[in-house]
Formats: C-alpha cells, structure tokens, sequence
C-alpha cells in the first residue's frame, strides 16, 4: 500500500539513476573524458551503510504516515545525504592509490541525481511535519555544516573539485570578495537610489510614466548585450584618461558591471517600493491624516513601515539577480566566480564551472533564505 | 490609422528587420565610426541567420517549457497531484535562485558544446517562472466560481477549460513573457557554448577587443528582446478586457 | 464651537457642497444625515482640512481653519471613520497613543492613557494593549478606533459614519457608549450617518443634508413633528413616524408615579417606544416601572403614551 507517492517517485527517479549515471569519473589527464564508475562499483565494505537510510526512506513511502515516521524519513534523507558524499570521497580517495597523480576523479551524474533527491526528500519531510521555517533553515544549516566538516576533514580531497579549488586557493578567495563586492557595489546605489524614486513615482504619476517603461526596457535587454554596449564608451574614457584606469575604472572591468547591475536593479527596488506604498490601506492613511501627522510622518511612520514587506521582496529580486548577472561580467573582464566557471567552461572542464557555480549558488541560497527568514518575521508580526 | 503607425511594436519590429538587413552593408558607417579597427565589421556569419538561430533557440526552448510547465502545473493543481504541490514549489523556488548562466554552464561540460546544452539549460531555466504562475493563476481563480461551475454541472475537465485556463490566462502568459524574456538573455550568453546566435559578435568582439563587433551583436539582440516583451504586452492586453475582470471574492 | 459660512465645495463644475451654512455650538451632539452623495463627509471632513472649501470659511472656536498649520489643527480634533483605519503594524497601545506621541507625551503617560481608555470602552487592557488590530474583532476594533480619537483628549469629536461597518448588536452597545461618553465630557460631536435610527437617538440636533444643500437643522423632536420638505418626511418615514416620536421620550417622562402594575416591570430609562412594544407583545396595557436599582416608581399606562 503506498502512503506517500511523493517519496515513491523520488526514490524510483534514484533506482532509475543510479545504475544508469556514472557515479564517478576517472580520467587519466584533464584532457580525455573519463571512465564512468558505478554506483554499485563503489558499493562495497563499510560503504553498504549507505543502503541503510536508503531502505528507511523506503519503509517511508508504505508505512501508515505519523510524525514520528516523516522525522524518521527527514533523518533517513539527511543521513542518506551526508553518507553518499562520504562515498565519493572515500571512493575517489581509494581511486586515487593506483591512478597516476594528473588523473582527475569527478563527480558523475548519479551523484548529483541522489544528492538532489536526498534533498528534496529532506524538504518534502519537512514540509509534513509543519516544521517552522527559522527551525527548517537550522536544519538546513547543519546539514550544510555537516558537508562543510567533512570538506575540511579531507575525507573529499581526492576529488577533483576540491584539487581545483586547492591549485586555486587564493584566486578563489579573491573571486568570492570580488564577486561578493560586486553585488554590494550594486546594490547599495541601488537601494539609495531606487527607494525616493519608488516614492516620487508614487507621488507623481509623470514620473511614473516614463520611468517603469524605460526600466522595464533596460531589464528587457540580455545582460551581455548591456555589459557590451557599456564596455565600448568606458573603455574608450579610460584610454583618453590613463589615470582612471588606474583607478580601476578602466573599460575591461568592474565600473561598466557595476553600472549595468545598478540599471537592472533599480527596476524590482523601484517598481516594488511604488507598489508597496500603493498598496498600503486607504483607511490607514486617512486615519493618519486625520489624526494630525505630517506628509513626512504619515510616509515615515505609516506608509513605509506598511510597504516594507513589498519592498523587501523587490529587493530580494534585486539582490538574487545581481548574484547572478554578477557572472556574467566576468565575460567583460570584471573577474569573480564568473571567471572561474567561464574558465572551466571554455576548458570543457566541469569541476572548475562548478567550483565557480556552486559559491553563486550557495550566495543566491543564503540571500534567499535571509529574506525569507526576515519577510516571515514582518508576516508574522502583522497582517 | 495615425495610432497604428504610433504603435511601438510596429516600429521596432521594423527596425529590428531592416537593421539586420543593413547591417552587411554598413561596414563604411563602422569604418568611419572606429577608423582604428581593422574590421569594422562583423562578417563571419550572416546576421539574418544569427537573428534566425536566436530565434529558433528561444522558440524551441519556450515552446517546450510552455508544453511541459502548464502540464505540470496543472498536474498539482489537481486533487491527484496535489501532493506533489509543495516538492514541485519548493524546486521552483530554489531553481529560480540559480543564475540561468549557471544552468547554461553545468549543461556543457554534461551535454557538449552546440545547440543542445542551450536547449536544454534554456528549457529548464524557462520552465520555472512558467510552472510558478500556472499554479498561482489557477490557485488564484476564485473557490466560488468553481463551485458554481460544478453545480451547474459542469465535468472536471470542462471547468478546466472553460473556466479556470480562461482566468488564469493572463497570470500564466505573464510567466510564459518573463520565460521567453530571460531566454533571449541566456541565449545570446549561450554563443560561448557553440550555439548560433546573435551573442556571437559581442562574444568574439569582446575576446578582440573590437567595440564595433559588440555592437553589431548588443543593438540586435536589445531589439529583439524589446520586440518580444511589447509583443506579449500585446497579447496581455487582449487577454485582459473587463470580461476578464475577476469579481471580488 | 465650529461655523460652516456660506461654504461651498466644488469638485471640477460639480458641486458637492453648497452654500453651507451651520453652527455647532460647544457640548453638543450634532448628526449630519443624508442619502449617499449628499455631501455629508464632505462637509464633516472640511473642519480638520481633509477638504479645503472652494468657498465661504470654516471656523472652530472662532479661527479660520485655513489659518492654522493642518497637522496642529487635526491633532485637536478627534477622528473616527468607518473603515476604521487602525495601523495594522501598531499595537493596540501605540495606535490609541497615536496623537498624544505626536504631541511628545511621555511613553509612560501614553501607556495609562491608554489603559484608562479601553478601560472606558469596555475592553481589558490587559488583554488588548499588547495586542494587534488583525487580532480583534471588528467592533473591538472600532472601540479601540474611537479610544485612539479620544487619547489626546480633544474636546471635538468628528465622527464619519463610524458604526456603519458594524452588526446590529455590536452597533447598538457602541451607540449607547458614544451617548454615554458625550454626556459626561461634554465634548462637541460632529457624527455623519445615513441611518435616520441612529441619528434620532444619538443626536441633540440633526442636520439634513440633499445633494449638498442643508435642508433642515432641527431638535429630533421639530424634525419628527415640522418636517422641512418632503425629502425630509421621506427620510425620517412616514410609516412609523408615531413609533419614533415615542423612541425619543423614556418612560420616565409619562410616569404614574406609586400607582402599582403587575407582571415585569420596565426600567424608567427606557425609551416609550420599547414600552409600547413589550405592552403589544406581552398584550398587557400597563406596565409597572422601576428605577436603575429596581426599587418600583410607578407604573405606566397605554393611554399615557398619547399624550403629548
């Protein structure tokens, strides 16, 4: 009798993966593509302990649901999680003994297939115990904590991921300021600059009637094409005024990104922030007036206060785009984590485009879930 | 008549066209413009074809999504798929935090260079903003009307059709707009895997250094992107007269 | 003491209040009535400057209202609307202490203010200062709304059909509240509605308005016995208009003092309309009457009702 579908499916995607994907991949050099290793090849000894939270996930889709057993199953997909990561380490680590010391062993397609729907097993558990987000993202944090100790143990230093990273320390280092500096660069203008226009469009419709529009077209335009286009006269400057170039405001660099992030930004920021103080009750701003506050008190103590919530995810669009368009600069010579996955990309070398692509990733989640955790609070706090 | 020849999207339809056609015949206009340049002109690939590909990428790779994502979300929108509901959002969730060069990126090194990884990275990326609104335009039609429906007599399949897609139409074609509109951006980015399209000259003129190539490739490709969006503005427009209007519920 | 001279208030070549002239005098309750349009919210909103007139002059206590800085004027003058309008990101204790933060009282102060008020409006504070307006019902919610518009204590009360949102229970037990509380502070009420029920009992004047002209200001009694036009017979019915002349006088009025009734006796502070309809339905024609205590003062006849 099958109690939770959801479950089953998940688990028949992996039964279906599993022996179809490479679990890992050994190549002699960074040139040729590699050997597939199977799960079922890496299966053995100490690592059947892996079939153990395997087989609870599966009591999980035929036993009758209680809380008792959706915990069982959030534990089973954790454990699941943190055991398969192991594995490839241990197994890459075994590997390693008798390849030659240029062999690169890469995480395959069946890994990453059971590694997502561990995850997702994890969250749809979750999910059925009504857990309250703040404890869901602790939950997720130590997960996350978890695969960060055992990175550092160097249990995963075989892998070729992590020898990516280790050849790379401090480019690395550097990519993830650069990038995180990026996108502050970005935002805070944007904030400053997108918040009083937001108001003014809202007190003034002339305003707002060409402003959306030409927003709304710059964020139309593909990201590359707007670096492009930015890139030609600010390189042009900096060759008429050699000084700025060594400031940094050199045409191959951060200013133009900087510059196009701020245009697409101020889009979400401004429109979010009109619509927000739209949308804030007419009875509340009547009730202000009538009780005596000034424009300036109704905007501070009412009006934005009331549109926080809509601001806040506006910004959070914001902030989750820039992340992203942030890679995208490395194209025009910006640098960041752009640069090393366009590097690995051009290389046709996947561990590098995921050294580069799994910080971004692990950026716009952070991002993510820190507006979450702040918009639930204002939800919660009122109506 | 004076209006129609106002309409924007005639105009830059126009424009995008006859840009693609002059651009061949415009080297002297670059030449004079970046008289340091040695080519002035992008010429490795016919511009009309590059607009094609773009253009074959991006309908392939939406078309697909529309078919997949409102299958999809209408799937959990049913009383048998409703426990897929809450797996299916949280995916959409977390998918629509990873930048759509990073879907682009993974799909290489996995697929191989051409026309395929930016098929399918384009297609997934698509499919999420697409999913998103068909499950909140058919969440969003109201519990009363579908229950007048069904007292009226009317079979699961028929308020579907008649009632709830005609509703949630405009929700659904405003994520089906936002799908396409990131599919062009990630398209042009996906030049530097191989695929032909019109992020080609701003690709390789950003390798050369070469601002003319740049923006033979931006000013195309923004026009294009500009078309689209006023297109879709278009069809919302026509889906959303007042006998569309949703009564307050 | 507020005075609407000659004013007139045009919205494009419309007029939505015309040629307005009205004094309310200090203490009183005064009632604007009229259908949907008539100007009634217009009218009420130009004594705190919501609305600017077009023309004529508005005054409060003998000065312009246009003279004086709009927030300082409105922070004199309480307000209460009928969507009620609580900031719904406020506790109960913050949006009662609305004004007199504006005014930089201490925190201390606002805090048993408020305390002081819900108390007044029947709610306890323990239970409600801490709270948020989504928490409350809607008529608690309303109560709170007009202990926010009494916190600073203002000595004018503008209220735009405040119990117009309200069921009819909830609204008859804040109609004898808003009596009560004007009664005893003798504060001057400005109070729009467009139920002539509710203006009759709560009104010491009523003032009627018809597409923005003042057609009759007048004692409920006048209104009731001298009708100005027939807009007004309308609006005050003329069915029933024998059942609300015994709704404004109460029983003690047409006492029999010591003479002795049998069966349940009525209270003295009842109104003659209630007395006519527990005689008709208990099929009695006399009633015994008591005081607020319950000690017997008499009785009450049916005879006695027809006389005037």
């Amino acid at each position: 009798m099958v109690r939770n579908r959801v479950l089953l499916v998940l688990l028949l995607a992996g039964l279906l993966a599993a022996p179809s994907l490479a679990f890992l991949t050994l190549a002699p050099n960074r040139l040729v593509s590699g050997a597939p290793i199977s799960l079922g090849a890496a299966l053995h000894g100490e690592a059947l302990i892996l079939l153990l939270p395997a087989v609870l996930l599966a009591l999980g889709v035929f036993l009758p649901q209680r809380r008792a057993l959706h915990a069982l199953t959030a534990a089973a997909a954790a454990g699941f999680l943190l055991l398969l990561v192991r594995l490839a380490g241990s197994e890459a680590a075994l590997l390693a003994q008798t390849a030659p010391p240029v062999a690169r062993i890469s995480l395959g397609g069946a890994f990453w297939v059971l590694l997502i729907i561990a995850a997702l097993a994890l969250s749809d558990a979750l999910r059925r115990l009504a857990v309250p987000a703040p404890a869901g993202v602790l939950l997720g944090a130590v997960v996350v904590g978890a695969l960060g100790l055992l990175l550092l143990s160097g249990a995963l230093d075989s892998l070729a991921i992590v020898r990516e990273y280790a050849a790379r320390r401090t480019a690395f280092a550097a990519a993830i300021l650069r990038h995180a500096a990026m996108v502050a660069l970005a935002l805070l203008p944007t904030v400053l600059l997108g918040l009083p226009l937001g108001v003014l469009a809202r007190r003034r419709e002339a305003l707002a009637a060409w402003l959306f529009p030409l927003l709304n077209v710059v964020q139309t335009i593909p990201s590359i094409a707007l670096f492009g286009v930015l890139l030609a006269p600010l390189s042009g400057l900096a060759g008429h005024f050699p000084a700025l170039a060594r400031f940094g405001i050199g045409g191959v660099g951060v200013l133009p990104a900087v510059i196009a992030l701020i245009l697409y930004a101020l889009l979400p920021v401004t429109r979010n922030t009109s619509e927000g103080l739209a949308g804030v009750s007419p009875a509340a701003l009547e009730a202000g007036r009538g009780l005596g506050m000034t424009p300036r008190q109704l905007l501070w103590r009412v009006e934005l206060p009331l549109a926080l919530p809509v601001i806040l995810s506006g910004l959070r669009i914001a902030a989750l785009q820039t992340i992203g368009l942030a890679a995208v600069a490395a194209l025009i010579g910006a640098g960041g984590l752009g640069a090393i996955m366009f590097q690995g990309l051009f290389a046709d070398a996947l561990d590098l485009v995921l050294l580069g692509v799994l910080p971004i990733i692990l950026m716009a989640l952070a991002a993510n879930v820190l507006f979450d955790l702040g918009l639930g609070r204002l939800r919660r706090l009122r109506r | 008549m004076r209006a129609r020849l106002r309409d924007p999207l005639l105009w830059t339809s126009l424009a995008l066209v006859a840009l693609v056609l002059a651009l061949p015949r415009s080297k002297p206009l670059f030449a004079a413009l970046f008289p340091g340049l040695e080519r002035p002109l992008f010429e490795l690939d016919d511009f009309a074809a590059l607009l094609a590909g773009h253009l074959l990428l991006v309908g392939a790779s939406s078309g697909a999504a529309v078919l997949l994502g409102l299958g999809a979300g209408i799937f959990v929108t049913r009383a048998a798929g409703a426990e897929f509901r809450g797996l299916v959002e949280t995916i959409i969730t977390i998918g629509q935090t990873f930048p759509p060069v990073a879907v682009l990126a993974v799909a290489v090194p996995v697929i191989g260079f051409g026309f395929d990884p930016a098929f399918i990275a384009l297609l997934l990326y698509g499919l999420l903003p697409i999913v998103d609104t068909t499950i909140a335009g058919l969440a969003g039609v109201p519990a009363p009307l579908r229950e007048a429906a069904r007292g009226m007599g009317m079979g699961e399949g028929a308020i579907l059709c008649k009632l709830e897609l005609p509703l949630a139409a405009p929700v659904i074609l405003a994520g089906v707009r936002s799908s396409v509109i990131i599919n062009v951006g990630t398209a042009t980015v996906a030049s530097t895997v191989g695929a032909r399209t019109l992020g080609l000259p701003i690709i390789i003129g950003l390798n050369g250094a070469n601002p003319a190539y740049i923006l033979q490739g931006a000013v195309p490709v923004a026009l294009l992107a500009i078309v689209l969006d006023l297109a879709f503005g278009r069809l919302l427009a026509m889906l959303q007269p007042p006998r569309y209007s949703m009564p307050n519920s | 003491m507020i005075e609407f001279e000659h004013v007139t208030k045009r919205y494009g070549a419309s007029a939505v209040v015309e040629n307005l002239s009205l004094a309310v005098a200090g203490g009183e309750f005064c009632v604007i009535i009229g259908t949907s349009g008539a100007g009634k919210s217009t009218a009420l909103k130009m004594i705190n400057q919501l609305v600017s007139p077009s023309e004529g002059r508005v005054r409060v206590n003998g000065e312009d209202v246009r003279l004086a800085p709009p927030a300082a004027l409105r922070r004199r003058i309480g307000y209460v609307i009928q969507s009620i309008g609580l900031f719904p990101h406020w506790t109960v204790a913050r949006n009662i202490g609305a004004v007199p933060e504006l005014i930089g009282w201490s925190k201390r102060r606002i805090r048993a203010r408020a305390a002081e008020l819900l108390t007044l409006l029947k709610l306890a504070p323990d239970a409600f200062l801490d709270r948020y307006p989504h928490e409350l019902s809607v008529g608690q919610q309303q109560r709170v709304g007009i202990a926010r518009a009494l916190a600073a204590d203002q000595d004018i009360l503008l209220m735009d059909e405040p119990f117009g949102a309200l069921d009819p229970i909830t609204r008859e037990a804040l109609q004898a509240e808003i009596a009560e509380i004007q009664r005893a502070s003798r504060k001057t009420v400005v109070f729009v509605t467009h139920d002539m029920d509710e203006a009759l009992r709560l009104g010491s004047r009523i003032a009627v308005m018809d597409r923005g002209r003042l057609v009759q200001a007048a004692t409920p009694l006048e209104l009731l016995t001298a009708p100005a036009s027939d807009f007004v017979r309308d609006l005050v019915g003329r069915d029933d208009l024998g059942v609300k002349l015994l709704g404004l006088a109460t029983v003690a009025s047409r006492l029999r003092a010591g003479v002795p009734a049998p069966g349940e006796p009525i209270a003295a502070g009842a109104s003659l309309r209630r007395a006519l309809s527990r005689m008709v339905a208990e099929g009695r024609d006399r009633l015994g009457v008591v005081d607020g205590d319950g000690r017997p003062l008499g009785a009450i006849h049916l005879a006695d009702l027809l006389r005037r």
